[in-house]
């Protein structure tokens, strides 16, 4: 299990989504993903699309004009 | 039908589905083109229904309607600010792949070979592109097949009854794509034909009428689905596609970055001379945005009324930081005083105060707004 950042700030949504997809997709599961953004819009979306894929929010919150949202990774199978 | 039938309905089904997998072996997959719209949220629906996994696709072309725009404007803020095409992944269960193809978009926007709709659109190009990719995403992934909402005769370019085929045929995925909502208007694909789906309960919607697809909503239960009126992105729409036109008139050349495409769908444009134009904020949404562009471009505020932030995109010299500085000052509090502090920054930080007075609105020519 290992700890990761990723920068999203200054990016408008979804671009967050797609970097927090980009960068779960090289992690292993339990690794954690701390993420930070500006958009306000990535605290809705980003907790989505984890939910969608089963990734955990370990926490998710704004503070002053930034988001930063804590994942962990968690891998499902596909059908074979 | 009540709340309980239809869910006994649904178990019945799920069963019946899962004998066919036991007799079929394997488990059929399909990704399915998800908009964020009723269509595609509906095909997927149907699809799943017969007992094949699918996951959703979503193209980020920079033009599409979602998220950011809702974030940036002030008056949005009372509706949820919620990525459509996630929320229907999430109501139907299933992953939503969001793929960044901003780069690749920029060959089928600037040279469409089958050229644009009414507007800056080039659906029928924007189509077989996004189901190529799609192609390219299930021959990586080892899936079967591609879902689309598309319904023969719904849009005036992409799905016409002859431009169906042309998707298929140049998207290079020929009969591995799949329209369930359509499919009975069209000849059987493979998945069909396999008996990877049972072409019997495939629709055979037509035309522009939304009440089939209304129906089949209800008796699914969604409710609350977004119905985007001109299509999934902002090329359908005049005001933009007439930003974006006059962008590229006012440059060497058509290309065009991320942050270009972003800022057409901030503010008002003006440009009162052919070598630069004004991007004033309508609302403090939008100047907090604008703010993010300040070491991008030369900018102006009131400094002493309250206004808002004006960005200049292009090269100007004394005459035009006046005029851009008296027209600047007409949408602040200071419109109708005598003198308004101006102050103006260059990107690299210099900025000067300039006392001007604001120009009435009667003298700025309606065709300076673009
Ligand atoms: S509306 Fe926009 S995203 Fe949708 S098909 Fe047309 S060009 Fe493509």
């Amino acid at each position: 299990m290992s700890e990761h950042q990723l920068d999203a700030r200054r990016l408008l949504c979804p671009m967050p989504v797609i970097r927090v997809q980009e960068a779960i997709e090289k992690l292993d599961a339990g690794d954690i993903l701390q993420v930070s953004c500006t958009d306000p819009g990535a605290l809705q979306d980003v907790p989505a699309w984890c939910r969608v894929h089963g990734h955990r929010i370990l926490s998710a919150a704004q503070t002053g004009d930034e988001v930063h949202i804590r994942i962990e990774v968690i891998k499902q199978d596909t059908p074979a | 039908m009540g709340e309980k039938s239809a869910l006994i309905c649904y178990a019945a089904r799920l069963f019946s589905h899962s004998l066919f997998d036991i007799f079929m072996s394997t488990q059929r997959k399909a990704i399915s083109l998800i908009s964020g719209g009723l269509d595609s949220m509906l095909s997927t629906r149907v699809i799943m229904d017969q007992g094949v996994h699918v996951e959703g696709i979503n193209f980020f072309t920079g033009f599409c309607v979602e998220g950011h725009t809702h974030a940036i404007r002030k008056k949005d803020k009372q509706k949820p600010k919620r990525n459509n095409a996630l929320w229907v992944a999430e109501q139907l269960g299933i992953k939503l792949h969001i793929v960044d193809v901003i780069e690749e978009y920029k060959e089928v926007l600037l040279n469409p070979a089958h050229g644009y709709g009414q507007n800056m659109n080039p659906c029928l190009d924007c189509k077989g592109f996004m189901v190529r990719k799609a192609l390219e995403w299930i021959q990586q992934h080892d899936y079967d097949f591609i879902i689309t909402g598309e319904v023969v005769g719904q849009r005036p370019m992409s799905q016409r009854r002859d431009t169906m085929p042309v998707i298929q045929r140049e998207s290079g995925a020929g009969d591995l794509l799949l329209r369930p909502l359509s499919a009975l208007n069209l000849p059987p694909t493979k998945p069909e034909r396999e008996g990877w789906v049972r072409r019997e309960e495939l629709y055979d919607f037509s035309g522009r009428s939304r009440k089939p697809q209304m129906a089949l909503a209800a008796q699914f239960g969604f409710e609350d689905y977004s119905q985007p009126a001109g299509g999934c992105c902002f090329l359908t729409d005049k005001a933009y596609s007439d930003k974006l036109v006059d962008m590229w008139a006012h440059r060497s050349s058509r290309d065009y970055e991320l942050d270009d495409i972003m800022m057409l769908k901030v503010g008002r444009h003006l440009r009162p001379r052919p070598h630069f134009k004004l991007i004033v904020a309508r609302e403090e949404g939008e100047s907090r945005f604008l703010e993010g562009y300040r070491k991008q471009f030369t900018h102006l505020f009131s400094s002493s009324h309250s206004g808002p932030l004006v960005l200049i995109d292009g090269e100007v010299g004394e005459d035009d930081r006046l005029l851009a500085a008296r027209i600047a000052a007409r949408f602040g509090q200071g419109r109708d005083a005598d003198e308004v502090d101006m102050e103006i920054t260059d990107p690299d930080g210099q900025s000067e105060t300039l006392k001007v007075q604001p120009m009435p609105a009667s003298e700025i020519p309606q065709d300076w707004y673009v």
